[in-house]
């Protein structure tokens, strides 16, 4: 079976990820595991409970997507930034016979591993501190990491492509990622906003990831999954064809 | 007749209505040294970037390795190396993985490449550094190592943009013994560079291209012979401005740059002879066979190019 040509890339990105793995998972655990033992027993410990549930056990889901989302969209600004603009990586790629997107593509794919290797690090949190309701519905957590990945990685790179340096990105932070974290329902329920609000919450593609990812966590399935999912999905097909036009634009034309 | 490498014809691409390339034709001739000699802003880069079809033209027609561009660049870029101009040497990997990993590129299997690296090594003059850091080589190293990179695929044809460009001289002579080698393997090379020693010594056929065309193709010892007088006296030192009125009755053409008045002549003696005469006004000469650079200036002018 010959391997995509997307793969090469894919593998560059994971060859030079191996050299440092172990710093490189801490960093990435650090942050959504502080923010869910700290808030999770500090906030959880003056809350009686959030949708009947302990803090924690319905903080939990809010993290991991929380995590996935950081991840993915660091990878897709920052570390592609790097590959495209500083190291010419992208451009000594398109000298041989792969095409921008077999460069995109590999980009896309490693930054959703790496959301999906976030996720599963979280995961790991959830079940070493038994906060799953249903161990086998919790499985499906995986999925929706990837999918989650997905996502913001399309998103990442068509940010990637307009950006003309790397304080840029902050911008996406302070203008798109913040604002999904505080108002996606990873710290609450939607439902506490209000309606107003709430119902321009429900367009963000983080909304819909903790829509299919809490229940998972509670032990329930999710209400619409279907849609979730195809909301994100859409999301993710979205900001990837516009990447590809975009850098395509930027570099090849 | 072989097929040629490459082969331009009419080509054209403009950029916000402004030609970069305007109407270029180029045929390489298999197993020759090509070099593409230009000003700043003649359409060097852009003319490499179209020949590899990464960028489509706006009109013309490119046949690269038999391959019709951009459509097939694919294919094409299969048997083609590319030293590009800036620095994209994996900082994150030895000299050995940047290797792989851009073999991997062109589809090669890791038995394959276990078998060509130590040989790439070889060549680059690499062999004892081949698990050190990129950070750690000199630039000379690094560039070699660009080189060796390029042939990873084994390639029919090497696109060079400007090799050897911020090296010390001698890391230029190993970058020059290592294209003669390739030569005498029978690769194909085009070469752009500002070094006029470098394309007189390394080109079989030398195109001046200037605001998107060629202006002038042939061989060094060619191009100097129709375009420039043989001898030329660089003359300079006190006393210059009042001299200049005498050269012109000495020299077929004469021109000054800056603190230097530079006289053309089929027959050198008689403005030898005069110089001699007044050494001790202060002004001093240099003596000098044409050269490409000669050519160079006179057809694109010494105007600075930005």
């Amino acid at each position: 079976m010959t391997e995509p040509r997307w793969f090469p890339v894919w593998r560059r990105n994971f060859l030079v990820w191996k050299k440092l793995a172990i710093p490189s998972m801490l960093g990435n655990l650090a942050d959504p595991l502080l923010y869910m033992l700290g808030l999770g027993y500090g906030l959880g410990g003056l809350l009686q409970s959030v949708d009947g549930v302990p803090y924690l056990h319905f903080l939990a889901a809010g993290m991991l997507c929380y995590s996935v989302t950081n991840s993915s969209t660091f990878e897709t600004l920052y570390s592609a930034f790097s590959r495209m603009h500083v190291q010419k990586t992208w451009e000594a790629i398109l000298n041989t016979p792969l095409g921008l997107r077999d460069v995109l593509l590999g980009e896309l794919a490693w930054a959703s591993s790496k959301a999906l290797l976030s996720g599963a690090a979280i995961l790991l949190v959830i079940w070493g501190l038994g906060l799953q309701a249903d161990f086998v519905l919790s499985l499906a957590l995986i999925p929706v990491a990837l999918l989650t990945g997905f996502c913001f990685a399309g998103l990442g790179l068509a940010v990637n492509a307009v950006s003309p340096n790397y304080d840029f990105f902050l911008y996406y932070f302070t203008l798109a990622i913040t604002p999904m974290v505080l108002l996606g329902g990873v710290f609450y329920p939607p439902s506490a906003l209000p309606a107003w609000l709430a119902a321009g919450a429900a367009w963000l593609p983080l909304t819909h990831a903790i829509e299919l990812a809490r229940p998972l966590v509670l032990g329930h399935w999710p209400d619409r999954p279907l849609w979730h999912g195809v909301v994100l999905l859409l999301y993710g097909v979205a900001g990837f064809t516009a990447a590809l036009g975009l850098t395509r634009r930027r570099l090849l034309r | 007749m072989p097929l040629s490498p490459l082969s331009i014809h009419d080509l054209s691409k403009r950029y916000g209505g402004i030609p970069v390339v305007d109407g270029l034709n180029l045929e390489l001739a298999p197993g020759c040294c090509h070099g593409l000699l230009g000003p700043n802003g003649a359409g060097k880069t852009t003319t490499l970037r179209l020949a590899l079809g990464l960028i489509a033209a706006d009109t013309g027609e490119i046949r690269l390795l038999g391959h019709a561009l951009p459509d097939q660049g694919r294919a094409a870029r299969q048997r083609v190396g590319v030293v590009p101009q800036s620095d994209s040497l994996d900082p994150d990997f030895t000299v050995r993985e940047n290797l792989f990993t851009y073999g991997r590129y062109f589809g090669l299997r890791p038995a394959e490449l276990a078998g060509r690296i130590p040989r790439l090594l070889a060549f680059a003059g690499l062999e004892g550094k081949a698990d050190a850091p990129i950070a750690s080589l000199s630039g000379g190293m690094k560039r070699r190592l660009t080189l060796a990179r390029a042939l990873v695929n084994d390639p029919e044809l090497i696109f060079l943009d400007e090799p050897t460009t911020g090296l010390d001289p001698q890391a230029r002579h190993l970058i020059w013994q290592g294209l003669r080698r390739l030569l005498h393997q029978g690769k194909t090379l085009l070469l752009t560079t500002h070094f006029m020693d470098e394309a007189e010594r390394l080109c079989d056929v030398i195109s001046v291209m200037d605001q998107g065309r060629i202006i002038v193709q042939g061989s060094p010892r060619e191009l100097i012979r129709a375009h420039i007088e043989p001898h030329v006296v660089e003359v300079f030192g006190e006393g210059l401005t009042a001299w200049r009125d005498r050269a012109a009755r000495f020299c077929q053409r004469c021109e000054r740059v800056g603190e230097t008045l530079f006289c053309y002549t089929h027959a050198p003696q008689a403005v030898l002879v005069d110089l001699d005469g007044r050494h001790e006004t202060g002004l001093r000469y240099l003596h000098r066979p044409a050269n490409l650079e000669d050519v160079f200036l006179k057809l694109t002018g010494r105007d600075l190019r930005d």
